[in-house]
C-alpha cells in the first residue's frame, strides 16, 4: 500500500514537471506558428489569441515566398546541413575507429589533440578562415560552409564516437577478421550499425547549430545564390521597419526541415537503444 | 597438414613481456588444451596463432608453412570465441557462410557445407533466424558451425563453454569431443576449467605467468607433475601441500604433496589432524582435516560419517607422496 501510494506521488510529480517543461519549451514555437497566420494588426493587438475569420491572413507566407529566392535558401541550408552532418559522421566515426581499435605510438596524444577542438571555438579563427577561403577561391560557395562546419563538428564527434566504439565487442571484430572481412567492411558493416545510437546523438547535437548559424554564411557565403535560410530571413528584419508577418512565416517554415531530420535521427536513436544489438 | 609448431614465441605489450619464449609442437589431429590461471597468457598465445596479434618475436608454423605474415583469414584456421561473436544483423545461415563467401567459394559449395554443419549441430530449424532469436546454447553451436564450415586445418577455441550453464556445458563438451572424433581436425582449446582440460585433451599445456610449466597427457600431468604448480593445478580437489618436516624426509625436500584421494583416515598413520568439516557428495565424501594450521582435503570413496572436532590420523602409502624442493621442483 505504502509503495503504491509512493509511486503514484512520484509519477504525478514527474509528469507535472515534464508537462510544465514541455509547455515552457513549446510556448514560443506555438506563438510563432499561431501569429504567422494573423494580420499584422492582430499580432500586436492580441499576440496570444488564435486567428479567427477576421484576423486570419496568409500575407506573411505570400511575402516570404515572393520576395527573394526562398526555396533556393531552403535548398542551400539543407545541402549545407546534410552535407556537413554526413562528413562529420563519416570522418568522425573513421577517426574514432582508428583511435579505439588500433594500438599505435601516439594514440593517446592524437586523441587529446583531436579533443582540444571541443574547447576552442572555431569563430576565433574566422579571419584566417576567410583568408584561406579567399585564397582557395571558395568564397560564396556552399563547399566553404560545409568544410567549416565539418571541421568544427569533428572534435566532439570523435570524442563521443570513440567512447562508444570501445564498447563494441572486440571478439566480433576479430571474428570478422578471421572470416576475411577487410577493415573497411568491419567498420561499415559490423561497427557502425552497433554505434547507431551514438551516431544519432552526434547528428542531433551538430544539426541545430549548423542550421541556425548566421555567422559563417554572412562572412563566407553572403551571395544571393549561396544564402542560407537564416541569412535569407534577415532581409525582413530592418533597422527601422520589420515585416513581422514575413519574419514569423519564415521562421515557421524554417522549423519544418530540422524537425523532419530530428524525427529521422531520434527514431534511429531509440531503435538503436531498444534493439540491444549484441549478445 | 594440420600440425602446429610454435618456435620461441615472445610477446610484449609495451614494456611488459607477457609470453616468454614459448615452444610447442602439436601433431596433426591432436586435441591440445591450454590451461592456466587468469592472466597467464592463454588467450594471447591463441590470438598469436590465429594472427589476430603479432608476436614480438618467434615463428608460428601451421601445416609446415611459416604463417607469421599471413592475415587470419589466410592461415587456414577457424576460431570460436567465448562471447560467440555472431554477426547480429545476419541470419544463422549467413553467419556461417560469410567466411566462405569472402574466400570466393561457389554458391553450391557454400550451401553444401552449411547444410553439413547445420546437420551435425542440429541447427537446421534455425537457419533463417537471427542470433538475437536464439538461446545461449544455440548461439554457441552456430559459432561452432561457423568454424566447421570453413573446413580449417586448425580449430581454435577460446573458453567456448564459460558462458553456458553447468548442464549445457557438459552437453556441449561431449559434442565437441564427438566433433573432434568425426572431423579429426587439430584443435587448440583454451580453458581455465581443469575438468574440461582433463576430459577433452589428448595433451594439456599448463601455462603460468607466460611460461609453459609442463606439457603432457592428462594422466601424465596427474601422475607425474614436474613441479608444485602443475601438481596443485591439475586434480580436483587440489593436491594438499605440507611441510616436509612432518615426515622423515631427506633435507633437500621442502614440501610434500598428497592427493586428497590418496589419503585414508585411520588410527595409525604418520600424521595426526582434527576434522573440521565434512562434505557429503553421495558418491564421495570430502573430509577437511586441520593439520598444524593447514586445512587438508581428504576424499573418501562412498559415504562416511565422522564427528567434527574428533582427532584422526592420515594414512597413505609412501609411493603416493610427491616431494618438492625449495624452488618447487619435483624430486623424483
Ligand atoms: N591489449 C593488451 N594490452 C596490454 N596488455 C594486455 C593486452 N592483452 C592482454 N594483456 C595482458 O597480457 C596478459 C595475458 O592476457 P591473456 O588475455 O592472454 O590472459 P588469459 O590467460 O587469457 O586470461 P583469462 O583466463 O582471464 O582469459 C595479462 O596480464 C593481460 O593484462
Ligand atoms: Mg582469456
Amino acid at each position: 500500500m505504502q509503495r503504491v501510494k509512493h509511486n503514484w506521488l512520484n509519477l504525478t510529480l514527474a509528469h507535472t514537471a515534464l508537462i510544465a517543461y514541455t509547455i515552457i519549451a513549446l510556448f514560443p514555437v506555438v506563438v510563432i506558428l499561431v501569429n504567422s497566420f494573423k494580420t499584422r494588426k492582430a499580432i500586436f493587438r492580441e499576440p496570444l489569441a488564435l486567428p479567427n475569420s477576421e484576423t486570419f491572413s496568409l500575407v506573411g507566407y505570400e511575402t516570404v515566398l515572393k520576395q527573394g529566392d526562398y526555396f533556393g535558401y531552403f535548398q542551400n541550408s539543407l545541402i549545407v546541413t546534410v552535407g556537413s552532418l554526413f562528413f562529420i559522421l563519416l570522418f568522425g566515426a573513421m577517426a574514432a575507429f582508428a583511435l579505439s581499435e588500433y594500438r599505435f605510438r601516439g594514440n593517446t596524444l592524437m586523441g587529446l589533440y583531436l579533443a582540444i577542438g571541443i574547447m576552442i571555438p572555431i569563430r576565433l579563427g574566422t579571419v584566417a578562415i576567410l583568408q584561406f577561403m579567399v585564397a582557395a577561391g571558395l568564397v560564396n560557395t556552399l563547399t566553404a560552409l560545409i568544410l567549416v562546419y565539418t571541421a568544427s563538428g569533428l572534435p566532439l564527434s570523435v570524442f563521443i564516437l570513440s567512447e562508444f566504439m570501445r564498447q563494441v565487442s572486440a571478439d566480433l571484430k576479430d571474428a570478422g577478421r578471421i572470416d576475411g572481412l577487410s577493415e573497411y567492411r568491419i567498420f561499415f558493416q559490423l561497427v557502425l550499425p552497433l554505434v547507431r545510437p551514438a551516431l544519432a546523438t552526434v547528428a542531433v547535437f551538430n544539426m541545430i547549430p549548423i542550421w541556425n548559424d548566421l555567422w559563417f554564411p554572412l562572412i563566407l557565403a553572403p551571395g544571393e545564390d549561396t544564402k542560407t535560410l537564416t541569412l535569407g530571413s534577415q532581409v525582413f528584419i530592418g533597422q527601422f521597419v520589420t515585416d513581422w508577418n514575413a519574419v514569423l512565416s519564415g521562421l515557421s517554415l524554417a522549423i519544418l526541415p530540422v524537425m523532419i531530420l530530428y524525427v529521422i535521427f531520434s527514431k534511429q536513436l531509440i531503435r538503436g537503444i531498444t534493439s540491444g544489438a549484441v549478445k | 597438414m594440420g600440425s602446429l609448431t610454435l618456435k620461441n614465441i615472445r610477446k610484449s605489450f609495451g614494456q611488459v613481456e607477457v609470453l616468454h619464449d614459448i615452444n610447442l609442437e602439436v601433431e596433426e589431429g591432436e586435441f591440445v588444451i591450454f590451461v592456466g590461471p587468469s592472466g597467464c597468457g592463454k588467450s594471447t598465445l591463441l590470438r598469436i596463432i590465429a594472427g589476430l596479434e603479432n608476436a614480438t618475436s618467434g615463428d608460428v608454423i601451421i601445416g609446415g608453412e611459416r604463417v607469421n605474415h599471413l592475415p587470419p583469414s589466410k592461415r587456414g584456421i577457424a576460431m570460436v570465441f567465448q562471447t560467440y561473436a555472431l554477426y547480429p544483423h545476419l541470419t544463422v545461415a549467413k553467419n556461417m557462410s560469410l567466411g566462405l563467401k569472402q574466400a570466393g567459394e561457389s554458391a553450391s559449395v557454400i550451401a553444401e557445407r552449411v547444410k553439413m554443419a547445420a546437420g551435425m549441430l542440429e541447427l537446421e530449424p534455425y537457419l533463417q533466424r537471427r542470433p538475437a532469436e536464439l538461446s545461449g546454447g544455440q548461439r554457441q553451436r552456430v559459432a561452432i558451425g561457423r568454424a566447421i564450415v570453413r573446413d580449417p586445418k586448425l580449430f581454435l577455441f577460446d573458453e567456448p563453454l564459460s558462458n553456458l550453464d553447468a548442464a549445457l556445458r557438459v552437453n556441449t563438451r561431449i559434442e565437441i569431443a564427438g566433433l573432434h572424433r568425426r572431423l579429426g581436425t587439430t584443435i587448440i582449446y583454451v580453458t581455465h576449467d581443469q575438468v574440461e582440460a582433463m576430459t577433452l585433451a589428448d595433451r594439456i599445456v599448463v601455462l603460468q605467468g607466460g611460461n609453459v610449466e609442463q606439457v603432457g597427457s592428462p594422466m601424465e600431468l596427474y601422475n607425474d607433475p614436474d613441479n608444485i604448480f602443475v601438481a596443485g593445478f591439475i586434480g580436483s580437489p587440489a593436491m594438499n601441500f605440507l611441510d616436509a618436516r612432518l615426515l622423515d624426509m631427506p633435507p633437500e625436500v621442502k614440501t610434500i604433496g598428497l592427493r586428497p584421494e590418496a589419503i585414508s583416515l585411520g588410527d595409525d598413520g604418520p600424521i595426526a589432524g582434527e576434522i573440521s568439516h565434512l562434505e557429503h557428495l553421495g558418491a564421495d565424501t570430502n573430509v577437511y582435516v586441520h593439520v598444524n594450521d593447514k586445512l587438508l582435503t581428504v576424499r573418501l570413496f562412498g559415504q562416511h560419517d565422522y564427528e567434527v572436532g574428533s582427532t584422526v590420523r592420515l594414512c597413505f602409502s609412501p609411493e603416493s607422496v610427491f616431494r618438492f624442493d625449495v624452488e618447487g621442483k619435483r624430486i623424483r
